[in-house]
């Protein structure tokens, strides 16, 4: 054996022994060690059960598909043609199951809103009563392969996006902007009218323009606006704006009146979320190609109703692990306060289960501004989700990183075991119904639904 | 109520950042509400609705800047528009932050070319680190103790069979081709190799080696000679050493080992090609000798002896480095005013193997030392925190450093320990060691000299005189500076000795004035 003529020294642990070695201007980094799985030794046992040759290969195998998958936007529907297992009596919701009597404020105003907009409640109290009476179903956009972000409602008549990877089909509702709309719980006149408006020409419009351009590549436009400032899940202006660029000739092509191709092009040209949704269903995609491989702990959902947060796995098929959902470190819109926040809703997490949103905060630092974070900060999150990943994904590249790939697979037994949580970044809801936007927010995933999960893990496989 | 605005002009901030800025604000003093926004329609409509739209804010376009603020005074307002300039002013300025990682896992990942973890997480978790960085072919300095034996060996086994060291568990000190690990000496590079499996005893060896230079010290952790481990560390190392071109002599310290262990130490050290000195502290040198090496008696001998090889000398033994007059002179000042009655040594260390070395050497020449690590049953005190007759503490055993900071770096206890054997009418001297270096208190004699003075003060008016001697264990490349420490000793009055057993040797003398000069 021959000792290293220059020492190149990972400090793992206390951090004098740190500070002495660069004293001595030595080349060492440091590991701010923390004891794993939050040092619970009945958690560090299962881990140590999923330490084993078959979860690594199919998590490999789920890597793989994931980083295959190549959405593409591929047209408009109505939710009841065309989503699965949808008819005129279901309303679909962000985040994992809940019943009415749990819903938060802004899940009952969308529910509400959703109700008068489709012309079965002629107003609040009405639309109280039906959903109260079981007249109608709840059930989470996720377990009808689609996805909605906040209150995440899809009911019978919106228009969706339809996303294709693979062959399968992949769905989101069309996104209405900020301020007072039924994703953050409101359903006043300007709301409902809105809806209408989105039902009547936005979406018609976009159906016909689409027909025109033929399938629209969502990897393409993501990638690029990764290079242009947008983490794509709080962040969509460069995505939007590339979004109307690349339908802008094909709209102006429509049979619609010019009024009507101006506002479809005004609305989409203003609205810097507009491309979150057809994102959403686009990470829906990748993830749902990981997603019931046996054996692999690549976490393939995460999703909030209002009330709880859910995740999924993808060896442990469609089972929810859930924990009680937590407010984020909000900063509000002028006139809102702390304690009008909700808790953390949406489906859009699934920005961040896919690497982007929060595990992409390095190419969007305008966003981790929000909690007082610096540029460095945002790079600081990017590389530390890698830390809980298994594998950065080159054709989703960082710029202000070198280029290195945005981290993508969340693996459950890395969070379980460093303790590091998915950190995402996420729209705020008023907690009341009909309110709407009060802030933008960041927050981390709670811990207990990992642990569940592991603990179902080892159960399931009988390790 | 005052409402108050300034528009920059030009100006363009991320929503984002200034939503943050309006928070601050709406914190400060006498402010009511306050937003930080760019002039677009849509912010304007925000404002118009929040009840803070001012004329003023109609010529403002999408790239100009809006602060506005409501507050209860003019005063308040003109406050908060001033400080909201001055945060945007700031955030501008990006912060650098250095790279730290938060698995071992990231780190390997990150810098693939590192090639030595050092570990000192809590003993449980350490063996499960140093595994994963031996499995990436990262050699391991484990500082951390308490790990499990058969930890231990399965690592060790995992190393040798490729080719890595393993230093430790339960090693403290390592300096790996200049570079010092834990706690550990500046040292000058030169031609001497050490392999120790005692922490204080490599830091002795190689500060006194100082004067020649070390290529490298290498740790093995205080269990590796055991017969479970089988000195696997210390075998690797030896074989590093035999490899190492520029290594000219070796130096070999431990506690004794198994004599199983010991015979196959040091049969590979016979056949390793280069001069080995052996440090068995306390074990029986004659076995050394056997196998065809240099036996050292003391830790002081080893580096010595190592440096007489060098110079092609026939390696003798060292008892003193000042020439023998010097030394009675000083035995003779020291004892001179001492009092019948005080006829006792206090010993209060803070190095282990140093307190071992001085137990040892004590034994031959003045008997019975108490200690709470005594060489015999009979001899262990039952609290580390009460002497009796001669005594000798390590306190840097569990019983001291249980949720308080290693005496090398904090020394309240030390002190307080001085002035209590101070106020013993019986103790004639006590007997310090002092170790400097990377990982030590900054400036250890500044935390001595002030209960030293005191403890001479309290001697002194109860009509006595009480000797206190040292050693300094470092050198003057240590941050701490050899020759300055010892300046602040000697100042205080201290005998300040170039070794700890000299200083060992020292104190005898003192405290027997002069008795044991045909002992030596």
């Amino acid at each position: 054996m021959r000792l290293p003529e220059r020492l190149k020294i990972i400090n793992v642990g206390l951090r004098s022994f740190y500070e002495d070695l660069k004293l001595q201007r030595a080349e060492a980094v440091h590991v701010e060690w923390r004891p794993p799985a939050g040092g619970d030794p009945e958690l560090a046992k299962l881990l140590e059960k999923l330490e084993r040759p078959e979860v690594d290969e199919a998590n490999q195998k789920a890597v793989e598909r994931i980083l295959a998958a190549s959405p593409k936007l591929i047209g408009i529907g109505t939710a009841k043609e065309v989503i699965p297992k949808m008819d005129e009596d279901t309303y679909l919701h962000s985040g994992p199951p809940i019943e009415w009597e749990r819903m938060s404020g802004p899940t009952k105003g969308a529910i509400m809103g959703a109700l008068i907009y489709e012309g079965r409640a002629k107003n609040v109290e009405e639309a109280e009563r039906i959903a109260k009476s079981g007249e109608i179903k709840f059930a989470p956009c996720h377990d009808h392969d689609s996805v909605g972000p906040m209150a995440g409602v899809i009911s019978p008549s919106m228009p969706v996006f339809i996303v294709e990877n693979n062959g399968k089909r992949y769905y989101s509702n069309l996104n209405e902007g900020l301020g007072k709309v039924l994703r953050y719980g409101a359903y006043g006149d300007e709301t409902i009218k809105r809806l209408k408006w989105m039902e009547q020409t936005l979406g018609p419009v976009l159906k016909e323009a689409l027909k025109l351009s033929g399938p629209i590549d969502l990897k393409a436009i993501m990638a690029q606006a990764l290079h242009m400032g947008d983490e794509l899940h709080c962040r969509n202006v460069a995505s939007s704006l590339l979004f109307l660029k690349q339908l802008a000739p094909f709209i102006a092509q429509t049979g619609f009146s010019e009024k009507e191709k101006a506002e479809v092009m005004r609305f989409m040209g203003e609205n810097f979320l507009f491309f979150l949704n057809p994102a959403m269903a686009a990470a829906k995609a990748m993830m749902d190609a990981g997603h019931r491989i046996k054996h692999s702990t690549v976490v393939t959902v995460l999703a909030r109703n209002g009330t709880d947060f859910g995740i999924k796995v993808s060896g442990l098929d469609d089972e929810w692990f859930t924990a009680p959902a937590e407010v984020p470190k909000t900063l509000f819109f002028p006139g809102f306060k702390e304690e009008d926040a909700n808790p953390d809703i949406g489906d859009s997490a699934i920005m961040e289960t896919a690497g982007f949103g929060g595990f992409a905060s390095a190419t969007a630092p305008a966003v981790v501004q929000v909690v007082g974070g610096t540029a460095t900060a945002a790079a600081e999150y990017t590389k530390e989700m890698a830390e809980i990943c298994l594998v950065k994904d080159k054709s989703f590249s960082i710029p202000f990183l070198n280029f290195e790939g945005t981290p993508r697979c969340i693996d459950l037994r890395k969070v379980v075991d460093t303790g590091i949580l998915p950190f995402i970044n996420t729209g705020v809801a008023h907690k009341k119904p009909g309110y709407g936007t009060v802030g933008f927010g960041v927050l981390r995933a709670p811990m207990l639904c990992f642990t569940k999960a592991l603990k179902s893990f080892v159960e399931r496989y009988g390790w | 109520m005052v409402l108050k605005c300034n528009i920059r002009k030009g100006d363009y901030r991320d929503s984002v950042v200034l939503m943050r800025v309006s928070t601050e604000l709406e914190s400060k003093a006498g402010v009511r509400k306050a937003s930080v926004m760019m002039g677009t329609d849509n912010n304007k409509e925000l404002l118009k609705d929040a009840g803070l739209y001012m004329e003023e804010m109609e010529k403002a376009g999408p790239n100009d800047l809006i602060i506005v603020v409501d507050a209860e005074s003019e005063d308040a307002a003109q406050k908060a528009i001033s400080e909201a300039e001055q945060i945007l002013e700031a955030e501008a300025e990006a912060e650098v932050k250095e790279v730290t990682y938060k698995t071992l896992k990231a780190a390997i990942e990150n810098i693939p070319d590192a090639n030595l973890v050092l570990i000192s997480t809590p003993g449980e978790f350490a063996a499960r680190e140093a595994m994963r960085a031996l499995r990436a072919g990262k050699h391991v300095m484990v500082f951390s103790s308490d790990v499990p034996i058969e930890e231990e060996v399965r690592l060790k086994k995992y190393a040798q069979e490729r080719g890595l060291l393993v230093m430790g568990p339960d090693c403290g000190t390592a300096i790996i081709g200049g570079i010092g690990l834990g706690f550990s000496n500046v040292v000058r590079q030169g031609p001497v190799g050490i392999v120790g499996a005692a922490g204080t005893g490599i830091q002795e060896v190689s500060s006194i080696l100082d004067e020649v230079g070390i290529t490298h010290a290498i740790g093995t952790g205080s269990h590796d000679l055991s017969d479970e481990v089988g000195g696997i560390t210390m075998l690797t190392g030896l074989r590093a050493l035999q490899e190492d071109p520029n290594t000219k002599v070796i130096v070999l310290i431990s506690k004794p080992p198994s004599p199983k262990v010991a015979e196959k130490v040091l049969q590979v050290a016979k056949e390793c090609g280069k001069p080995v000195v052996v440090n068995f502290i306390g074990g029986d040198p004659k076995l050394v000798e056997q196998a065809g090496l240099v036996p050292a008696i003391t830790l002081e001998d080893a580096a010595r002896k190592a440096m007489a090889i060098l110079r092609n000398e026939k390696p003798s033994e060292t008892k003193f480095t000042l020439p023998e007059e010097k030394v009675r002179e000083l035995v003779e000042t020291e004892s001179r005013r001492l009092k019948p009655e005080q006829k006792y040594i206090r010993g209060l260390f803070s190095g282990g193997t140093l307190c071992a070395e001085a137990l040892l050497l004590l034994r031959d020449l003045i008997g019975d030392v108490y200690s709470n690590v005594a060489l015999e049953p009979r001899l262990k005190l039952k609290s580390g925190r009460e002497s009796r007759a001669h005594t000798c503490v390590d306190m840097g055993t569990e019983e001291f450093v249980r949720g308080v900071p290693h005496p090398m770096i904090d020394f309240r206890f030390r002190r307080e320990r001085i002035l209590k054997e101070a106020r013993d009418p019986e103790v004639a001297v006590i007997l310090l060691d002092v170790v400097l270096g990377i990982g030590a208190n900054l400036d250890p004699a500044g935390e001595l000299v002030g209960a030293i003075k005191e403890a001479k003060q309290i001697a002194e008016k109860e009509g006595r005189y009480l000797s206190v001697v040292a050693s300094v264990c470092g050198t003057e490349g240590d941050p701490q500076r050899l020759s300055r420490q010892r300046e602040k000793l000697e100042e205080a009055g201290v005998v300040v000795m170039p070794s700890n057993a000299q200083a060992v040797r020292m104190a005898a003398l003192i405290a027997t004035r002069g008795g044991v000069w045909d002992k030596l």
